[in-house]
């Protein structure tokens, strides 16, 4: 019984500071702001209104400018494959609030809507000649090395010390991560795959660990953290079309029969079936890629709402409120980074187990 | 449409590329040592498991096999000391009736000797007695036979005494 209490009260300590942490940090985030909001209005000499969804959607969307607070945004490289040839400059050329047409090499370009274009003349209008693929190193692309490297840096150090301590007892971050491996081995890759489990191990365990990375990532409410890479459409897709060829694949010669030679069903009704089941090879992946997307995007807006709410009322009075509910939604946010990929995870060892089921009709 | 609906196709090709570069990193050289190392330590906790399992049942074995040996140990030693004690007791009353019919013999020796030691004794005596009176006899007869007289008187004694 003592020992629960001690627990308890341990866990209630770790959820202040945490809170009290996580207080702190959405004050400095929201500092950059505060700070420019006077500027812009003194410039102006009117009252500029704040506009929540604009802030919003700058914060969980992508930039070329990698913005660290206070004014300060460290521009980034930005790499266009056009039908010219390939152009490689710093975003800083766009200069510091983005809005100046750079003469690239090929072509002069733009941002418009943060979005690169090629444009013609000064007016921005844009170029149709140039076709620009913009393959640029944005927060999120940048973002997303920055956790490859992180994963990197963390699992090649365990794996180093699993062959270091062979036959011992894991310590440190071995000790840390063991369980979160075994857990995704006993409990999300064994019961839904079965015993050929361990092809798809490799697998399960990077997108697992690379969700829950960019997550966790995305919770940190400063510099270089606080990226919505998970709330991101494009990285939920290529993750959920993973997970659509891993399955289909690996499909047996049971699973492709189940779809086209459904043996029970009525011959003249089979290709009525044949739509529900080729919709439902890519309805499921599609399911895993808004799930993702929405749980995360959504903990974002959250957040940067109740933060917004301050600035949209103008008053330091409705801080403590929103301060409380946000450090409230920063720890779901905690739970729903776990859960999130939990069940990307989970989803996926289960459409894999279904697909290589050995069936028995 | 909604920018945060939009897939960005640079987005997707990094993505892509990180992520495939992520998997064959981590897949070649942590989650295979990883997979591999907790495999080798679970089957060899396992097998340790076993072995632990296998001794247990092993001095079980022993402990009753032990037990079994003390048992008809016991037993034996038992049998062996009641055996001896009946020896024993077989031995004393034979020995006691040995003893006892040799004595008897031995006595029965010692009367006949001691009877015929007494026979021969006696006999010996006798002898002596005989010589002695006749020697006695002799030195008489030789005293009486010294003086004619005396040797008259004798014959004249003996003739009266003899009756016919």
């Amino acid at each position: 019984m003592d020992f629960s209490h001690i627990l308890n009260s341990r866990k209630i300590t770790t959820s202040v500071v945490l809170g009290v942490f996580l207080t702190l940090l959405s004050f400095g985030k929201l500092y950059a702001q505060e700070q420019k909001a006077p500027e812009n209005s003194q410039e102006t000499k009117t009252e500029q209104k704040f506009d929540p969804t604009e802030t919003i959607m700058t914060h969980i969307g992508d930039s070329h400018f990698y913005h660290v607070g206070g004014g300060i945004a460290f521009p980034l490289p930005v790499i266009l494959y056009t039908n010219k040839g390939v152009e490689i400059f710093m975003s800083s050329a766009f200069g510091h609030e983005g809005e100046e047409i750079h003469q690239g090499k090929y072509a002069k370009y733009a941002l418009i809507n943060d979005k690169v274009k090629a444009v013609s003349g000064d007016d921005k209008t844009i170029d149709t000649a140039v076709s620009v693929f913009d393959l640029s190193i944005t927060r999120n692309v940048a973002s997303l090395w920055m956790s490859v490297i992180l994963l990197l840096i963390i699992f090649l150090s365990v794996a180093s010390s699993y062959k270091k301590r062979v036959g011992k007892a894991p310590k440190g971050l071995q000790s840390f991560l063991e369980p979160v491996i075994l857990f995704i081995r006993d409990d999300v890759a064994v019961p839904n795959i079965g015993y050929k489990y361990a092809r798809f191990m490799p697998l399960l365990l990077t997108v697992f660990f690379f969700i829950l990375i960019n997550n966790l990532i995305g919770l940190i409410p400063f510099f270089p953290g606080g990226s919505n890479l998970t709330g991101n459409i494009a990285v939920t897709m290529v993750l959920s079309v993973i997970t659509l060829l891993v399955v289909n694949l690996n499909g047996n010669k049971h699973y492709w029969a189940h779809i086209f030679f459904p043996g029970t069903v009525p011959v003249w009704l089979w290709p009525l079936w044949w739509v529900v089941e080729l919709l439902g090879i890519f309805s499921r992946p599609f399911a895993l890629m808004i799930r993702l997307f929405a749980n995360i995007t959504a903990g974002h807006i959250i957040v940067l709402s109740l933060i917004s709410l301050i600035f949209v009322f103008k008053s330091v009075a409705i801080a403590p409120v929103s301060v409380a509910f946000v450090v409230f939604m920063d720890i779901l946010e905690l739970l729903v980074a776990l859960l999130q990929a939990f069940i990307f995870t989970l989803l996926t060892s289960l459409f894999i187990g279904t697909a290589i089921e050995e069936h028995h009709h | 449409m909604n920018p945060l609906v939009t897939p960005d196709l640079g987005l997707v090709v990094w993505t892509t590329v990180a992520f495939a570069f992520l998997f064959f990193i981590l897949a070649k050289f942590a989650w295979k040592p990883i997979m591999a190392a907790i495999g080798d330590r679970e089957a060899s906790i396992e097998k340790a498991l076993l072995k632990a399992e296998a001794a247990k049942e092993e001095m079980e074995r022993l402990v009753r096999e032990n037990d079994s040996l003390i048992k008809q140990a016991r037993a034996e030693r038992d049998q062996i000391l009641s055996d001896a004690k009946k020896v024993k007791e077989q031995m004393i009353s034979d020995a006691k009736e040995l003893a006892h019919k040799e004595g008897a013999r031995m006595i029965e020796l010692a009367r006949v000797e001691i009877n015929n030691q007494k026979a021969v004794a006696m006999a010996d005596v006798k002898n002596q007695v005989a010589t002695l009176s006749i020697q006695i006899a002799e030195k008489i007869l030789q005293g009486q036979l010294e003086d004619q007289k005396k040797q008259d008187e004798l014959v004249s004694q003996l003739l009266k005494e003899v009756k016919l």
